[in-house]
């Protein structure tokens, strides 16, 4: 950018989009349990792998992931980075822990915040349990966790997570 | 989230952001022409106008900086009526989205053409630009065209 530019040449634009976002069966059966308070998985019947949250078929094998699988808010930190930069609209203010969280018996992990801990002490394979906003604010949604915090566990060494064929 | 029939979930969403963007030299004195009630296009050495201002010609990638004025008047190349206007649009009466090629230019801009029929329309007629009174040296201070009389 050379110096000559003045604010003129720069144009305040807007994207704006509105949509009707339905979500599939997976997702309904499983944000109709969140709402309950539970975090259920769905495996796949040929490789065993639990998807959490589910989208309904198995990437590795293409067929449907139809058994349901129960598991706890327990798991521990895959990966995580510390965000600095504030977000437009976003109420978090930096710096913040985004983290990979895989629940125990899953085989993926999803994104979440940490919590309730130094930044520089947080590491991949600390213990982690989910800490829930009240019953009564509980929606169809994953911010009924509020976030991870760590807990009094040892660490997992996260190569012993690779998936393993069944 | 709310169900559906089918009882699956359903909610409406709405992604939003704003962003700053440079117009670069050329568009910049593009858009500053447009609060002065003028239309620029831009001329290649092979003497074809752009219209609106383009910065290179596609075909000969020639970088184009010589500015001339076209226009308020041109002609309808094409056209689509839009017989339900959504919230989205400008302008909240049926009208029409059309390509104008302006006096002077040897390409169509797209632009909005209402006061009229669907009927009134046609290739070929003419149309001529009515400008906002609250310019903010924007596309849309070309509020839309009307058809000459």
């Amino acid at each position: 950018m050379s110096s000559d530019q003045t604010p003129k040449d720069y144009r305040e634009s807007l994207i704006h989009l509105e949509y009707q976002y339905t979500a599939g069966s997976a997702t309904t059966t499983f944000l109709n349990q969140v709402k309950e308070g539970r975090l259920v998985g769905q495996a796949c019947p040929k490789c065993k792998a639990v998807y959490v949250p589910p989208r309904g078929s198995c990437p590795r094998d293409g067929i449907a992931t139809t058994i349901e699988v129960p598991l706890t808010d327990k798991g521990c930190i895959e990966s995580f980075t510390v965000v600095h930069i504030p977000i437009p609209g976003n109420p978090i203010v930096p710096p913040y822990v985004c983290a990979m969280v895989r629940l125990d018996k899953a085989n993926i992990s999803f994104l979440h915040l940490i919590q309730g801990v130094e930044i520089e002490d947080i590491r991949i394979g600390m213990r982690v349990q989910a800490v829930w906003k009240p019953k009564e604010e509980w929606t169809h949604s994953l911010e009924n966790i509020k976030w991870f915090a760590p807990i009094d566990e040892p660490d997992i060494d996260v190569s012993t997570l690779r998936f393993k064929e069944a | 989230m709310s169900e559906t029939k089918t009882n699956l979930l359903e909610a409406p969403f709405e992604l939003s952001y704003k962003y700053k963007r440079s117009s670069g030299p050329v568009m910049s004195k593009f858009f500053e022409a447009l609060g002065d009630k003028k239309i620029l296009g831009t001329k290649s050495k092979a003497q074809k106008v752009f219209a609106p201002a383009a910065e290179f010609d596609p075909q000969t990638r020639e970088t184009l900086t010589d500015l001339t004025e076209v226009g308020p008047g041109g002609v309808i190349e094409s056209w689509s009526w839009v017989h339900q206007p959504s919230d989205h649009h400008l302008l909240q009466i049926p009208f029409a989205f059309a390509l104008i090629k302006l006096d002077g230019a040897d390409t169509a801009m797209l632009h909005m053409i209402s006061g009229c029929q669907e009927s009134d329309l046609s290739i070929g007629a003419r149309v001529t630009a009515t400008w906002s009174d609250t310019p903010t040296e924007s596309i849309t201070d070309i509020k839309h065209f009307t058809l000459e009389l």
